[in-house]
């Protein structure tokens, strides 16, 4: 409990801090990661915990990104609408393609959810309206929310709140639920619970905080263009919840922060005597990704989350 | 209660029930026996609902469900224990049970309220457990239970869902004479409560316990009686009972 | 709109469909057999591309570098499955997801370092020519040769598949793996076996397929997904599916892109013809695979009963 307090005031500090250093850069950064964080927590709901293998998780987000920066552009620029809206567009596109994919199992579904996202991607891409390849860029943020330090807190706020939910919704009758039929579908089935239908539920659920991270991107960088729905981004997401912890509360914050965070380490922070081996390595930093993903795969499948976990039970 | 009629389901050229058609009554056991291969399983499975008949009929309570879902089945009242333990093995006992009862009481599309609030639920779940015997287990993950304690939880899963004909697929599968005497005794408490279609092996068990016995030889029932009747039935003897049976 | 373009239009559907099913069917062996999702199948196709380029070039003869390219991205093929994906068939879904994915990201930064961001496959100039196929319908040679190689391919397929004591125990473990194995085949080499023919499989479409798209990086990927909707609509461990579900998206998606639009501009106002034409001709598969999976959720041909 001390801890969180702590955490909490860190949280609730940092930009205030940031400004005064008059360092906003950082206070952006971290309204991204928590946007991601947002964003991974949803697909930790669906798969973490609802087992379900999508991997077309990115359509959902791009699905809210658009559905957001539309409104703007269409001159609705009240976040009140906005984001609800791209709340509801993603659930729908959940529901559509959940209904569909949530027949089949196994290699099935995981393939045909890659898909439909695919799918998306390549009609968002056809939009000439809204920018097509090239993109969308939006004249400003939802509800004039310009302000980074005040953008930060909302979307802190928000993130909170996703959680919260996600806590409350794990312990709730729906949650257990979830996680039996995860255990044992067919036991589930033959216990009386119409599995498809709470399978269905969940999916559009993880769908809608999808769309609404979306939402929160497209209006913190002020711009939306098809590559959110890419099959890569729905990668990137899984790797954020292997990486935090796939079904455990902080899996999808954890992963964000620590894949956003070493992204921009070798990005912006070149490392002197790594450059001398071998120059030009932040180019490839997808290579450093990959085996970094392959090595926790292969040997800590809980994720960092799992770690400490397992260094908490050993050590009491 | 249960009717079938003429049930049929061939899979490729195999012809696994054949025009089978069988009645079980109000509030007895009635038990299937069978030589292995004989059809049992798949004629529990289209009782059930896991696979459905190539034709012919299923009527449960004056209600035709041939092709209901196996969780429509289930919440008409016909429930089902497994052969092979399917368990949710990383739950608690109490929670395997729990979660059945959750199933029969309402909707779980309740996203907020905690489920360990729900005292009426966990108490339900408790007293199941104690008339099968793992009162002393609740909290024990399910993988960890002895294979007969294991066996009891599927009976009490079934039962969580307060059925009125539960469908006992081999029960005393892999148990000991010790384990099996207690599953005995768990179907003779419950019997008074629901009525039984039990699939059983163990032949002693079936004589003692069943009121009526039908016979399943290659996909087709054979006789059905009164287990004096069976014992005596010639063509029983040798088509399954053979030696198996003392005079 | 004459007779020719459709003629060619239907070409163009089933040389690509060929060129898919020579990915499909790798992959769906891989699925039914294994039972593990492979995302860097695509990879092997992209390797195949690359070494070709290197073999034509070192050779200066087209098919020299073709038939080198093939061996070569089996071995790879094989070397791959026996160092690390060997060790995934006995983990869950999400772990071989995660795993091939990290591999795709590996190879194509590996690709990168070592060839850089593409590579020059030209046409062999013998066939850049048209051949008149019929009084009227001239039809480029090159991609002639291509569909040639894909019906040599599938017969060839066809035949060990259906005729060989190889193909039959390939047969065996797609429908029910655990009786194949309790009936003593020895599995290892033969998923090892399996794999390696997938991975050449990849190299001919890569190779043939790279003088008329681009040899770059991340050229897997996309082509990777088609062969995914491929086996769904196909049904996973049926080649026969693959055949199938590759011609018919390969003659859907050629000719939903040619003449949807066109059919849109018939029908409605050119304002939403522009803008609906071109958007459903590009999800026409997509859409295709959601209407086959509705009524037959296990697709078209499922090798497991």
């Amino acid at each position: 409990m001390k801890k969180n307090i702590f955490l909490l005031i860190v949280f609730l500090s940092f930009p205030l801090v940031m400004q005064a250093a008059d360092n906003l850069f950082y206070v952006s950064f971290a309204s991204r990661v928590m946007i991601y964080a947002i964003a991974a927590t949803s697909l930790n709901l669906a798969l973490g915990y609802g087992g379900m293998i999508s991997f077309g998780h990115a359509a959902f987000v791009g699905a809210g990104a658009y559905a957001a920066s539309i409104c703007i552009v269409e001159g609705l620029t009240s976040a009140w609408l906005g984001w609800p809206a791209a709340m509801a567009a993603a659930a729908a596109a959940a529901w559509l393609i959940g209904a569909v994919s949530l027949r089949t199992r196994g290699v099935y579904f995981i393939m045909i959810t890659l898909a439909f996202a695919q799918m998306a991607f390549y009609l968002v891409n056809s939009m000439k309206a809204y920018g097509g390849d090239e993109g969308l860029t939006l004249p400003q943020r939802a509800s004039g929310l310009g302000n980074e330090v005040a953008f930060y807190y909302v979307v802190l706020l928000l993130l909170s709140l996703t959680l919260l939910l996600l806590h409350r919704l794990v312990n709730s009758r729906f949650g257990r639920v979830i996680v039996a039929i995860r255990e044992n579908e067919a036991r589930a089935e033959a216990v009386g619970l119409p599995v498809f239908r709470y399978r269905l539920a969940c999916f559009v659920i993880a769908g809608a905080f999808a769309g609404l991270a979306g939402a929160l991107l497209a209006s913190h960088g002020k711009y939306v263009n098809p590559n959110v729905l890419h099959w890569s981004q729905s990668g990137e997401l899984m790797i954020m919840v292997i990486l935090g912890g796939v079904g455990r509360l902080w899996g999808g914050a954890i992963g964000a922060a620590v894949l956003l965070g070493l992204e921009h380490l070798i990005t912006d922070y070149p490392i002197g005597w790594l450059e001398r081996i071998a120059p030009n390595y932040q180019d490839h930093a997808g290579l450093g990704i990959g085996l970094v993903l392959l090595a926790i795969v292969l040997f800590a499948p809980q994720g960092l989350a799992g770690l400490a976990d397992g260094r908490k039970r050993a050590a009491a | 209660m249960l009717r079938l009629e003429a049930l049929s389901k061939r899979f490729g050229g195999v012809v696994a029930t054949d025009g089978v058609s069988l009645e079980v009554a109000k509030g007895e056991v009635h038990a299937l026996i069978g030589p292995n291969g004989a059809g049992k399983t798949t004629l529990i499975g289209q009782i059930s609902g896991s696979l459905p008949p190539d034709s012919g009929r299923v009527v449960f309570l004056e209600k035709e469900i041939t092709r209901d879902s196996l969780h429509e089945r289930v919440r008409a009242g016909l429930a089902r224990s497994y052969q092979i333990t399917s368990l949710f093995r990383r739950f608690s006992a109490l929670d395997n049970v729990a979660l059945a009862v959750q199933a029969r009481s309402g909707s779980s599309f309740s996203f907020w309220r905690p489920v360990a609030g729900e005292t009426r639920l966990f108490d339900e779940a408790a007293s199941i457990l104690d008339e099968i015997g793992l009162s002393e287990k609740k909290s024990q993950t399910a993988s960890t239970l002895a294979h007969g304690d294991q066996r009891a939880l599927e009976v009490g899963l079934a039962l969580a869902t307060r059925p009125q004909l539960v469908l006992l697929d081999e029960p005393m599968a892999g148990m000991g004479p010790e384990e099996s005497r207690r599953m005995i005794a768990l179907i003779e408490r419950i019997r008074t409560r629901v009525t039984i279609l039990l699939v059983e092996h163990d032949m002693d068990a079936v004589f003692r316990l069943a009121d009526r016995i039908s016979v399943l030889v290659s996909g087709r029932i054979l006789a059905t009686g009164r287990p004096q009747e069976i014992r005596a039935n010639a063509e029983v003897r040798r088509a399954y009972l053979g030696d198996e049976v003392a005079a | 709109m004459s007779w020719v373009l459709i003629a060619e239009q239907a070409l163009n559907g089933l040389q690509f469909g060929l060129m898919l099913f020579l990915l499909a069917a790798g992959l769906t062996l891989v699925f039914g057999i294994m039972d593990m999702i492979n995302l860097a199948h695509g990879s092997l196709y992209m390797l195949g591309a690359f070494l070709a380029s290197t073999f034509v070039a070192l050779t200066g003869s087209f098919t020299a570098g073709v038939l080198l390219a093939i061996p070569a991205t089996a071995a790879l093929g094989m070397v791959l499955e026996i160092v690390l994906l060997r060790k995934l068939y006995q983990r869950d879904h999400l772990s071989q997801v995660l795993a091939t994915f990290a591999l795709i990201l590996i190879l194509n930064e590996a690709v990168r370092l070592v060839w850089g961001s593409d590579a020059p496959l030209p046409m062999p100039s013998a066939l850049s020519g048209p051949v008149e196929l019929l009084p009227g319908l001239r039809y480029p040679a090159y991609r002639l040769l291509i569909i040639g190689a894909g019906l040599s391919i599938a017969i060839l397929l066809y035949f060990l598949v259906a005729k060989t004591r190889i193909g039959m125990l390939v047969r065996a473990g797609a429908s029910n793996r655990e009786m194949a194995l309790a009936m003593g085949v020895n599995i290892k080499r033969l998923f090892t076996l399996v794999f390696g023919a997938g991975a050449a499989l990849c190299a001919v479409a890569g190779a043939l397929l790279a003088p008329l798209l681009a040899v770059q990086v991340g050229m897997g990927e996309n082509i990777l997904i088609l062969a995914f909707v491929v086996i769904v609509i196909g049904g996973i461990g049926s080649i026969r599916g693959a055949l199938v579900g590759a011609v018919l998206v390969g003659v859907v998606d050629t000719i939903g892109r040619a003449f949807l639009p066109l059919a849109f501009g018939v029908f409605f106002q050119p304002r939403v013809a522009s803008a609906a034409g071109p958007a459903i001709a590009s999800v026409s598969i997509y859409l295709l695979m959601a209407v086959i999976l509705y009524f037959r959720p296990q697709g078209l041909f499922p090798a497991r009963g």
